[in-house]
This record gives C-alpha cells, sequence and structure tokens, in this order.
C-alpha cells in the first residue's frame, strides 16, 4: 500500500482530510500537501521524543516498569485521591474523551478540557449572546469579506487561508492568490529599494510609522474576495491581508463597539478608538454592511487580552447587528485538532462543554471556580490525570506547581514538560498515525482520523489505557465496598 | 554603549510557525528551545538595551523571571511590545489571575526587560528542574 489518500492531519483545529502519504517499509515516508506543521508530524512522529515504556517514579526517578504495573498504580493514586484532576483530551480522540469522562465520574473529580485556558471565554460568551456560524464550507464558498482578529493562521492554522478562506476557490467567489503573489512581488522590490537607499544614505527610511495607520486602499473595494486582519501585530497573516487594522494592545473591546455603533449608522464623537482613526473605521463599517456573505474568525488575541469574554461578547454582538444589514458569520479558530470534539464530548455526557466537577456525584460546570487553573491556583486537587496536553508548559506557574507537587498521572505518546515531572507515565499510540478515532473540526463537524502505520510494539491508544485504568478503579472501589 | 539598561514593555504571548512545527518535533528537541525560549523584541527597543539580537535578555514581571534569547522582531515596527511564543519560559512570566472565569492573562501584561550578561537560558530540563525541584526525565 504505498500511497494513502485523504489522510486527515491531527494538528490544528482546521483538520485538513486532504493529507496525501506514501509508505514505505511500514514507515511514511512522504507528506503531500499538508503544512510544515503537518510535515512535523507525520515525518517526525517516531523520532526520539517518542515515549516507548511505562515509567513510575520511584526513588525521584521515573523507572521503566510494565503496563500493567503502571495501570495499576495510575488507578489506586485516582481511587484514593479525594479531587482529582482530569485533564487535556484535545489532542484525542472523541472515543478516548467519552472514557476519561466516565473515569471522572468514577473518581468524583473534576474533569477539564484545553478550552479553559483557550477558548473559553468565547464558550462562556456563546452560552451568552449565541452564535450565528457555518461550516467552512460555507465560507469556502460564499464570503467575500473574511476578517481574521486576533488571530495568526499563517502561523497557527496554516492552511485555513489557503483551504477555507482568501485562497480558495470557492464556487461563487475566487481565490485571491494571484492577486497575493503580485502584492508580495511589489513588496519585495519595495523593500530591495529601500534597503539600496539605506546603503547609499547610511540613515533608515522607515517605511511605516511605528504603529501602523494606513488609511483603507482602494483595493479594498475592488470586487472579489477581501480580507482584513485586526491584530496589535502586524503578523505574517496581517502582511497576506488587503487591509491591517493595527489595535492598540487590550483595546479590542472598544474597536469592536465603535465598529457596532457605526454599523448601526449612529456618530462617534471622537477622532480615534484604540488608535484607529475613525475615518477608516467608517470605510470598514460600510465594507461589513456591503458584503454578501462575511465571515469573521477571532483568536487568542481576543480571548486571553483584557476583557477576556467581554470582548468576545462584543464580537459576537457586532455580527448580530450585521446580521440584520447583510450576511454575517463568525467562529473562534479552534488550536488542537480535536478541542472542539472535547467540548462537544463533554457536552453530550454531561451538558457542559468543559470544566466539569463530579464531586457531588453529579456533573456541576463553574469555570473560575471548576476550571483546571483555578483548582490548582486554590490548591485544591490531590492528584492528576494529564491525557494527550502539557499543562506544566502551559500553565502558569503556580497552577503547574500545585499539579506537580501532588501525585501526577500522564498518558502521552511524546516527552513533554508534564511527562518528565509525571509519577506515573503511560505512553500511547498516536491517534491519527497509529491509531483510528474521530475528531471534530473548528466548525463542527466530525472526520473521520486514520490508522497509516502500525504503532510501535507495545503501544495502544489512549483509549485502551483510559478503559484499563476504569476498569481497575473499579475493581479496587468493589474492593473497598466489600471490606466495609 | 551601555549594557545596563531597562526597558519597560508590554509582554504579549502567542504562537508563531517555529513553535507549532518545534512542537511536532518534540518538546524536548533544538527547534523547539530555538523557537520558543525566545522574546521578539522591536529593533528600536534593542537599541535602547544597547544590544543586538542573539543576545540573551531578563524578562521579569511581578508573577517571576525568566532568561531567554532576544531575537530581533521580524514583525516590526512594535516599539513597546515585546513578543513570546508559549511555553514553559514564557509561562515563568504571566499572569495566573483568571478573573474569575478559568482563564489566565497571556497578553498584554507588563514587563521589564535587561540584558542578562552571560546568564545562560536553560533548558527545558533544567528549567523544569530549578522551577518545581523534582527530578525530571530525562530521555536517552
Ligand atoms: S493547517 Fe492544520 S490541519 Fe491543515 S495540514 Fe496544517 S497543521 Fe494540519
Amino acid at each position: 500500500m504505498p500511497h494513502i489518500e485523504a489522510v486527515t492531519c491531527p494538528v490544528c483545529g482546521c483538520l485538513c482530510d486532504d493529507i496525501r502519504l506514501r509508505i514505505e517499509a511500514g514507515k511514511i515516508v512522504e507528506v503531500k500537501n499538508g503544512c510544515a506543521m503537518c510535515e512535523s508530524k507525520f515525518l517526525g512522529y517516531c523520532g526520539e521524543h517518542r515515549l516507548s515504556k511505562p515509567l513510575i517514579r520511584k526513588n525521584g526517578e521515573l523507572v521503566e516498569v510494565s503496563l500493567n504495573e503502571a495501570v495499576k498504580k495510575a488507578a489506586e493514586i485516582l481511587a484514593e485521591a479525594n479531587y482529582p484532576l482530569l485533564y487535556g483530551w484535545s489532542s484525542t480522540s472523541c472515543e478516548a474523551i467519552r472514557i476519561g469522562l466516565e473515569l471522572a465520574e468514577e473518581v468524583g473529580g473534576v474533569i477539564d478540557n484545553t478550552s479553559t485556558v483557550c477558548h473559553g471565554p468565547s464558550v462562556l460568551s456563546i452560552q451568552d449572546i449565541g452564535i450565528p456560524s457555518c461550516t467552512l464550507g460555507q465560507v469556502r464558498h460564499r464570503a467575500d469579506l473574511v476578517i481574521y482578529w486576533g488571530c495568526d493562521p499563517w502561523s497557527a492554522h496554516p492552511r485555513h487561508i489557503e483551504r477555507y478562506t482568501s485562497f480558495s476557490d470557492g464556487r461563487f467567489e475566487k481565490s485571491e492568490w494571484k492577486g497575493y503573489l503580485s502584492k508580495t512581488k511589489a513588496l519585495i522590490v519595495k523593500k530591495k529599494i529601500e534597503k539600496a537607499l539605506k546603503r547609499v544614505f547610511a540613515r533608515e527610511t522607515p517605511s511605516l510609522s511605528p504603529h501602523v495607520r494606513r488609511e483603507p486602499p482602494p483595493t479594498l473595494f475592488k470586487e472579489g474576495r477581501k480580507m482584513i486582519v485586526v491584530d496589535v501585530r502586524r503578523t505574517r497573516s496581517a502582511e497576506t491581508a488587503d487591509y491591517f487594522i493595527q489595535v492598540e494592545p487590550n483595546r479590542d473591546y472598544e474597536l469592536l463597539e465603535a465598529l457596532r455603533l457605526l454599523v448601526r449608522d449612529e456618530e462617534l464623537e471622537v477622532e480615534e478608538v484604540a488608535g484607529v482613526p475613525v475615518a477608516y473605521l467608517e470605510e470598514v463599517a460600510d465594507l461589513m454592511i456591503r458584503c454578501n456573505f462575511g465571515a469573521l474568525f477571532f483568536g487568542l488575541g481576543l480571548t486571553m487580552s483584557r476583557g477576556k469574554m467581554r470582548n468576545i461578547d462584543a464580537a459576537l454582538s457586532l455580527i448580530r447587528d450585521l446580521n440584520t444589514r447583510t450576511k454575517f458569520t463568525i467562529m473562534p479558530m479552534r488550536g488542537h485538532f480535536n478541542v472542539s470534539g472535547s467540548d462537544t464530548v463533554f457536552t453530550w455526557q454531561t451538558g457542559y462543554p468543559y470544566a466539569v466537577d463530579f464531586s457531588l456525584c453529579y456533573p456541576r460546570y463553574n469555570p473560575g471556580e471548576t476550571s483546571a487553573v483555578d483548582v490548582l491556583l486554590r490548591g485544591e486537587t490531590d492528584a492528576s490525570l494529564i491525557v494527550a496536553s502539557d499543562p506544566v508548559s502551559n500553565f502558569p506557574r503556580k497552577a503547574a506547581e500545585h499539579l506537580v507537587k501532588n501525585p501526577l498521572i500522564v498518558i502521552d505518546p511524546h516527552v513533554n514538560a508534564t511527562a518528565q515531572m509525571g509519577d506515573v507515565v503511560i505512553p500511547s499510540a498516536l491517534v491519527g498515525v497509529e491509531v483510528e478515532g474521530t475528531a471534530y473540526r473548528m466548525d463542527h463537524v466530525p472526520l473521520p482520523l486514520k490508522k497509516v502505520v502500525e504503532p510501535p510494539e507495545g503501544l495502544i491508544s489512549d483509549e485502551e489505557i483510559l478503559r484499563k485504568i476504569l476498569s481497575e478503579v473499579r475493581k479496587i472501589k468493589a474492593g473497598k465496598m466489600e471490606e466495609s | 554603549m551601555t549594557s545596563n539598561q531597562r526597558l519597560q514593555a508590554i509582554l504579549i504571548t502567542g504562537r508563531t510557525i517555529e513553535q507549532g512545527v518545534g512542537k511536532e518535533k518534540g518538546k524536548t528537541s533544538k527547534e523547539y528551545l530555538d523557537g520558543v525560549a525566545i522574546c521578539h523584541i522591536d529593533p528600536a527597543d534593542l537599541k535602547k538595551l544597547g544590544i543586538k539580537g542573539n543576545v540573551n535578555v531578563q524578562i521579569s514581571t511581578i508573577y517571576g523571571s525568566v532568561v531567554v534569547k532576544a531575537v530581533e522582531s521580524p514583525r516590526a515596527p512594535h516599539a513597546g511590545i515585546a513578543y513570546m511564543p508559549y511555553g514553559p519560559w514564557a509561562n515563568a512570566v504571566i499572569d495566573p489571575d483568571t478573573d474569575s472565569i478559568g482563564m489566565p492573562s497571556l497578553k498584554g501584561i507588563s514587563a521589564e526587560i535587561e540584558p542578562a550578561g552571560d546568564k545562560p537560558v536553560l533548558s527545558l530540563t533544567e528549567l523544569l528542574k530549578s522551577q518545581f525541584g523534582k527530578e525530571p526525565y530525562a530521555p536517552h
């Protein structure tokens, strides 16, 4: 079987399902259609950073043990804990997440996924306001105005623009790739001239002021797809855009509210908002109202900066306002390949998308109280199970400290900071490469993850490991019942 | 040129393609260290600090302090804003407060940057050991 077509890439929320792999002697040797992150995953998955043997910390050091011993130890820790945290889930299959939820209920712990530190505020806000959304296919075929706010798809979702928005060839809207190429060429020439001038005059000729305050270019009003980027930095995506709006850090809320006023034809009595002249904003608002089908994608630039969920409130409200004048949709740019799936499976099973507490034997949801970072900062947990995630790297240091201080069970295919700090470490087979499963794309379309090669000997999927731990926990609990 | 300058900046953390690729290569890889234990600084700010790119700097906030490599920002100009990719180095200095909604504050933290002299950038294993005082697993 030399070639495998239509493989789903298990890296980011774009979940591109057009990857073509060439397999030779049981190894992936060539990746077609993928971006750099995808290639890195499919070609480097079996590198030296792979965990190969289960480990248990004995006398302060992690030593190799059998799978059964590691599973038993993990089950003991979880069964004994009063309030364990079960965290991660966004980089594994929906099937594994389902077992994780069962385990959380069984041990009366708190279960949370990585939404809590990425689009948690978006979820809260969507619950308050609602979200006019659509699938990415709709955007690809119809959107004539695409706005990326506080996100940099070139870096985090490298094929998003090419597959789903401005550079994709849709049924009703054409790709803007050619226009972009000629623009880039012109930019390179301009940079060369500037460099030459700099050499001749030995002085700097800054082409842009420190804060970019360019007025909307005439090309913004051309026919065809248009792309606007709003960010605090001139990212690579911003350079691709037809128009880049540089917002001052932590002032997105004001800018969104200003746009709302303008969309509702109200006057603004100031010269500029968040560092952007109102005259420019008026043109942008005009463009938004006049488009046929607009799509706004937002990222962590909105959810993580000051205002957090209130920023998302404003963004969702702006889109709601716009829908009284035209068709507009909005979507969060989900990072991990199955973070949407985590939210979805959590919701099926418990009624809530993340931060679910089972300590009272029924699911409770109160982000800020039952969310991972908060229970850690308050020092409430007494053990943790981390699946396919790296909170020691990703959580604020104080939260990570509490995590590391207590018994820490890690299930992951790779060595990462959390595994390095673990007390029980169980390596798993890579879902989407060595085992199959299901994941949800950022627009909530479920896609199958394929098995393309055999896993290294002895490695089983997250799902199977969790099943083993769950059955072991049940045995321990049954034993205790008999004793008493 | 003075090298004991301090710079007040707003620290933003975020994703970069190097971090994304390094992350898939493995978190103990050199690619990950090179892509993540860094801080993008505006050329004008580097000048204020009296240093060039590729020099170690110490980033301090009220939450902690960490040494990373200063890299001349490819996305300049953004004077006064310093940018660090997500990762354990950035997390040593970010604001843990979740404003009661579960989400720590990872963007827009005020920070102080100064040249680190000969203080080295710690590898992931060294950083973990110094932060948590537990022996990290060292893969062969
Ligand atoms: S954009 Fe995301 S899903 Fe698509 S190939 Fe790249 S990493 Fe994979």
